[in-house]
């Protein structure tokens, strides 16, 4: 008996996001998030839809492939672009007068500069993370986010990843682990400002 | 699924701005999907004197009025199996319904104005729904009275049975349909909500 969709959408709608953060950027994502669940919507219920969120992500797996054959180059998954282009500019009424006239639009709006400067270490935390994420080799990189970040099991990303439950299970073990390399090496040390606090 | 308990601490950073994001994307994704008439079945909820309602709509019109007591999960659960499962909650849909219904619970609106979906609603059952807007604002009928308007004028318990399972109450007036002790008898919504309706209807009335 298949659910209302908005089920899934409630369910599933953060860990697709993820998913397609991971694997076309955090600027592209909205797009393949997008044609994901218009995808899903359009062959709901004809699918046999046997775990939501497996068959979702598979979409979204697709999704981001196709965008990638459009865009015609290599994936380049998870670069910090997105997130740090889209905090940055919010980032600057920290430094600046409060008398000068409101150059950069948001920063004033609310929450004051304390909630914008929570925000934008917000995002250059999730930047870092996915810079971090992208950086790993691709079978990690894919067995990390399916597993750990869209909450699938091992057999499951084996299913994607056309490989053995084990091999899907080490495959994100080891991505773990490179992950916190990756992440220690970067470390704090590269923003020296706003951190400390 | 808690994906947020089992994610490693080192990725948590990435859920940042994440509800705000899929919400924004939410939204546009109804847009895109009712352009592309994808959507089956829309619905949203609405407070009201009567508890929360969930309003349901088709494109040929509204085809569920439900209260909470009858689980508007289930309700809904029901729609998938019943009408189809592309259902979203696109709030923009039912703004006609939503906006009757408050000039309704207000006393400024005594007739509704919107399209019907009765698909729910078959055979004898609708047969009885189509006879319901006769009893007009402010007035009660019998059960009695009621099947005496339909095919089958001694199908009092027929009538009772059609007005239990009203997929539209509110909107087509079982709540006017009382016992022939003049009781208010059973309803859907409760006895209290019955209540409510009929002294809404009965002070609105008296006044010019």
């Amino acid at each position: 008996m298949p659910p209302p969709f908005e089920r899934l959408v409630e369910a599933h709608g953060a860990a697709v996001l993820r998913v397609c953060r991971a694997l076309v950027g955090v600027q592209d994502a909205d797009d393949v998030w997008q044609e994901t669940f218009l995808a899903a919507l359009r062959a709901y219920p004809s699918t046999a839809v046997l775990n939501g969120e497996a068959w979702l992500v598979t979409i979204a797996r697709n999704k981001a492939l196709d965008h990638h054959r459009k865009a015609g180059r290599l994936p380049i998954p998870a670069s910090s672009q997105g997130a740090a282009d889209g905090a940055l500019p919010r980032g600057l009424p920290r430094g600046l007068p409060r008398g000068l006239p409101a150059r950069t639009p948001g920063g004033t709006a609310s929450g004051g500069a304390d909630g914008v400067a929570h925000s934008v270490e917000a995002g250059e935390d999730a930047a870092r993370v996915w810079a971090a994420i992208g950086a790993l080799p691709k079978k990690q990189r894919e067995a990390v986010v399916y597993h750990h970040l869209a909450g699938l099991r091992h057999a499951e990303v084996a299913g994607l990843l056309g490989n053995s439950e084990a091999a899907a299970r080490r495959a994100s073990a080891d991505g773990m682990k490179a992950l916190r390399e990756i992440l220690q090496g970067t470390g704090m040390s590269d923003t020296p400002e706003g951190r400390g606090q | 699924m808690s994906t947020e308990l089992e994610m490693p601490a080192e990725l948590a950073a990435v859920a940042a701005g994440e509800a705000e994001a899929v919400a924004r994307l939410r939204a546009s994704l109804v847009d895109a999907a009712g352009a592309d008439g994808l959507i089956d079945v829309a619905y949203r909820l609405v407070d009201s004197p009567v508890g929360p309602l969930l309003l349901a709509g088709t494109a040929v019109g509204l085809v569920r009025v439900a209260f909470a007591r009858e689980g508007h999960d289930a309700v809904l659960q029901s729609l998938a199996v019943t009408v189809s499962p592309r259902i979203l909650r696109a709030p923009a849909r039912l703004d006609d319904a939503a906006r009757e219904l408050e000039e309704y619970f207000a006393g400024r609106r005594r007739l509704f104005d919107l399209p019907l979906d009765l698909r729910l609603a078959t055979g004898f059952r609708r047969e009885v729904l189509a006879h319901l807007p006769e009893i007009g604002y402010g007035h009660t009928a019998s059960y009695a009275t009621v099947a005496a308007l339909t095919s089958s004028p001694h199908a009092v318990r027929a009538v009772g049975t059609a007005c239990a399972r009203n997929p539209l109450p509110l909107v087509v007036p079982c709540h006017r349909v009382v016992r022939s002790d003049g009781s208010r008898g059973s309803y859907l919504g409760g006895t209290e909500a019955k209540a409510l309706l009929l002294d809404l209807e009965a002070g609105a009335a008296t006044c010019p």
